[in-house]
């Protein structure tokens, strides 16, 4: 028989370019391999599950046995990868045996980035980026009654809002003038945070923590700007880096991310990179929408019609009930200013090229109906 | 009335509720949603939802 096409990873990524592929081909071995159980859940349902009265068992979604028999696929589980080797086309696991491919997708996806904090209570500083991190998180909340949240950027508002709503005093901590500043402008900015301030979440701005210290009753954390906090447990959110390592070890080519170019394809011939992990055509998108259209573009790739990747405009829904908010951030380095109309309820910022012409947006509160509209006049990300 | 999931991100359809955001009316029921829909979260198919009890 012949080798698989194997998939490094069995999350959002990895799952969705299974299940695209599928629908093409439908007998060809395929064989995904990942370190973790294999259950499949929704990522983004991790940051809303509290609002959704969903406990960590109820998020996920199918078991790896429902996946493998829906996908047609073997599914190595609790299976790390450990090493590449291109040359005979094979992945290294941990007991050193060697599993052929046909073509590897890399979908690894990415580790949460960690500050460098002092005091004995920085190891305990937790972050959520798989539904094991939030089974360990959502079992130390029973008996809090305080939460501080260190990055107020889409992720760290979504938790804090989530928290906020199961009346934990929570605190949200960021560098930055405002929450989401690298999303929205400053008067978005404002009215988002008086929506989360509404329902008793603190914000602290425009500093940093310094060090953790355990105290009695949980920690402390000390702050650049000498204000001092107590919290019962601490969440770090402030960003994520494109796990890199395994590929470089390969001699793929990396920037931030695995680098591939629009078919999916790494420096390596036959070596795909998607998700999280992945910097395609010198973007990194851990975002939903931007991996649905991965999948589609390399599932027709490996059935043998060679697709280049396009992306449209592709807004993100922020889950803060809070204060709705969707964002269409303008492609990097795009040169515009932000103009911003505040309307009953809610306030509609757009980014706007010399001409006039709308390149983003951030839309809060009422003026979120408006989000497909004006994603369909702006410019696609990759034409 | 009943749910909707998104098999991919787990975005919600409750038809009750509806999607005002996607001009779909409270009350709009699964079946009349157009076969060329996309999940506004993901962006997959109808084809891509199932329905759930909640
Ligand atoms: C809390 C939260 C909320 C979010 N909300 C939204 C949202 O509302 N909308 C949106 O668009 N995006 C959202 N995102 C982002 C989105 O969820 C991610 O972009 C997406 O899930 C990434 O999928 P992935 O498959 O690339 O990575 P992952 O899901 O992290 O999968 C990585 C896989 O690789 C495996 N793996 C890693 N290393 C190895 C190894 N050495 N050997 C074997 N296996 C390995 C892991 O076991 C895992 O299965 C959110 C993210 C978070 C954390
Ligand atoms: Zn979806």
């Amino acid at each position: 028989m012949s080798a698989p096409i194997v998939i490094l990873g069995t999350g959002l990524a990895a799952y969705t370019l299974a299940r695209e592929w599928r629908k093409l081909d439908s007998s060809s071995p395929l064989l995904l391999v990942t370190r973790d159980g294999g259950g499949f859940y929704a990522k983004p349902t991790l940051s809303n599950a509290l609002a959704n009265n969903k406990t960590p068992a109820q998020l996920q979604i199918k078991s790896v046995e429902q996946m493998a028999a829906e996908l047609k696929a073997e599914i190595r589980t609790h299976c790390a990868v450990t090493g590449i080797d291109a040359q005979r086309r094979q992945i290294i696991l941990a007991n050193d045996d060697r599993l052929a491919y046909d073509r590897l997708v890399i979908a690894c996806g990415a580790d949460p980035f960690r500050p460098p904090m002092e005091g004995d209570g920085a190891g305990e500083v937790q972050s959520i980026n798989d539904l094991d991190d939030y089974s360990r998180f959502h079992a130390g909340l029973e008996n809090a009654k305080s939460v501080a949240v260190i990055g107020a950027g889409l992720i760290g508002c979504e938790f804090a809002n989530d928290l906020a709503t199961r009346q934990i005093n929570t605190s949200l901590i960021d560098p930055a003038p405002w929450p989401l500043s690298r999303l929205l402008p400053e008067a978005a900015g404002e009215q988002f945070t008086a929506g989360l301030q509404a329902t008793g979440i603190k914000f602290c701005l425009g500093t940093s923590v310094k060090g953790v210290h355990k105290t009695a009753a949980g920690y402390r954390l000390e702050l650049a700007d000498g204000r001092q906090l107590s919290a019962d447990r601490i969440l770090s959110a402030i960003g994520l880096r494109p796990r890199t390592a395994l590929a470089q070890a390969a001699g793929i080519a990396r920037q931030r991310g695995i680098v591939a170019n629009r078919l999916l394809e790494t420096s390596i011939p036959g070596i795909y990179a998607m998700g999280d992990c992945a910097e395609i055509a010198g973007l990194i998108l851990p975002y939903v929408l931007p991996i649905m259209h991965q999948a589609r573009a390399l599932a027709r790739t490996l059935a043998g019609t060679p697709t280049t990747l396009g992306y449209p405009a592709m807004p993100v829904v922020v889950k803060t009930p809070a204060c709705p908010t969707v964002v269409c951030p303008p492609a990097p380095g795009t040169e515009g200013t932000w103009q911003c109309l505040s309307v009953t309820g809610g306030l509609e910022a757009r980014f706007l090229g010399q001409a006039g012409d709308l390149l983003g947006f951030a839309l809060l509160g009422s003026t979120t109906v408006q989000s497909k509209a004006l994603a369909a006049q702006i410019p696609a990300l990759l034409a | 009335m009943k749910t909707y999931q998104c098999v991919v991100c787990g975005w919600i359809y409750d038809e009750a509720k509806g999607c005002p955001e996607e001009g779909l009316a409270p009350g709009t029921r699964w079946e009349d949603i157009p076969d060329d829909w996309n999940c506004p979260s993901c962006g997959v198919g109808k084809g891509d939802f199932e329905m759930v009890a909640v």
